[in-house]
C-alpha cells in the first residue's frame, strides 16, 4: 500500500470513531492559563465530529460567571468564548451543583445555559467517558 | 495496550513531567505501545534543546529524546502553545515535533487510553 493510502485509510478509520470526550474545567478563569487554554483544546475537538462535553466543578464555575471585567488584570477576557461553543455543536455543558452553592453562584449569574448536575450524577457522567482531559 | 500522554506542566518546576516519562518508560517494559505524547501548557517546555540542568541532575529533555529514539515515540509539542512560550523549531530538541492541538484529540481517538499529566 502507498504511503497516500496508508494515510488516507488511517485518517478514515480516524473519522469512522466517535468517542464520548469531557474536559473537565477545575480551576478559576484568571491567574493561571488553564481554563483558557483547556477551551482551545475543547473548541479544536468539535473539528472531529466527536461527542464532546464540557463539566466545571470546583473553581472552574467561576468561567461561566456573567460579567468578568479584566481590564484591571490586563489579560483578556475570553468569557464571550462559552457563547460560541454551541455554534461548534458543543451543547453538553455541565455544572457541579455543590460548586455553585459552596461559591454563592446562582444559575441566572451564568452566562450560558447548562444543566446542573450534583456530585455523585457529575462522576457518573464521568464514568460514562472514553476520553477525560482535565484543566 | 496503546497509550496516549498530554503533560501539562514544565520540567524542573512539576513532577508532572518526571512522572509522565516513568509511566511511559514502565508502559513500555510492560509490552504496551505509546502512540503519541503530546505537550500542552507549561509541558511544552519539556522539548526545549536549550536546557542545561546541574551535571548532577537527571536531564528530562535528553530522556524524552532518548526514549523516542529507543521507541519510536512521537513528541508533539503545541504549536500555540510553543509560541506563547518562545518555544519554536529553531530550539526543538531532537526527537520533537511541532504540531497543532488536533493531534492531542487524535490520540485521544486512536488510543485506548489518554492518560492526562498535570497539577
Amino acid at each position: 500500500m502507498t504511503e497516500v493510502a496508508e494515510a488516507v485509510e488511517r485518517e478514515t478509520e480516524t473519522r469512522a470513531v466517535v468517542k464520548k470526550f469531557m474536559f473537565v474545567n477545575r480551576r478559576a478563569p484568571y491567574g493561571t492559563i488553564y481554563a483558557l487554554e483547556g477551551l482551545e483544546v475543547a473548541l479544536i475537538s468539535a473539528a472531529f465530529d466527536q461527542d464532546v462535553s464540557l463539566a466545571f466543578l470546583d473553581d472552574g464555575v467561576y468561567q461561566l460567571v456573567k460579567g468578568q471585567q479584566t481590564k484591571g488584570l490586563e489579560v483578556k477576557n475570553f468569557s464571550p468564548t462559552y457563547r460560541a461553543l454551541e455554534g461548534y455543536d458543543i451543547e453538553k455543558l455541565y455544572v457541579e451543583r455543590e460548586s455553585l452553592e459552596a461559591r454563592g453562584i446562582a444559575e441566572e449569574q451564568l452566562l450560558v445555559a447548562v444543566e446542573i448536575v450534583s456530585a455523585r450524577e457529575m462522576a457518573e457522567l464521568m464514568e460514562a467517558q472514553d476520553v477525560i482531559i482535565a484543566f | 495496550m496503546k497509550f496516549g500522554l498530554l503533560i501539562n506542566e514544565g520540567p524542573y518546576n512539576h513532577q508532572a513531567a518526571d512522572t509522565a516519562y516513568q509511566f511511559a518508560r514502565a508502559a513500555l517494559a510492560r509490552g504496551h505501545r505509546i502512540q503519541r505524547v503530546f505537550f500542552y501548557n507549561d509541558g511544552v517546555n519539556n522539548a526545549t534543546k536549550l536546557t542545561e540542568p546541574p551535571q548532577d541532575d537527571r536531564h528530562i529533555v535528553n530522556r524524552w529524546t532518548k526514549l523516542a529514539q529507543d521507541h519510536g515515540i512521537d513528541l508533539v509539542v503545541c504549536v500555540a502553545a510553543g509560541l506563547r512560550r518562545g518555544l519554536v523549531e529553531d530550539n526543538l530538541a531532537p526527537g520533537f515535533r511541532i504540531s497543532g492541538l488536533g493531534q492531542l484529540v487524535e490520540a485521544g481517538i486512536e488510543s485506548d487510553r489518554l492518560v492526562v499529566f498535570g497539577d
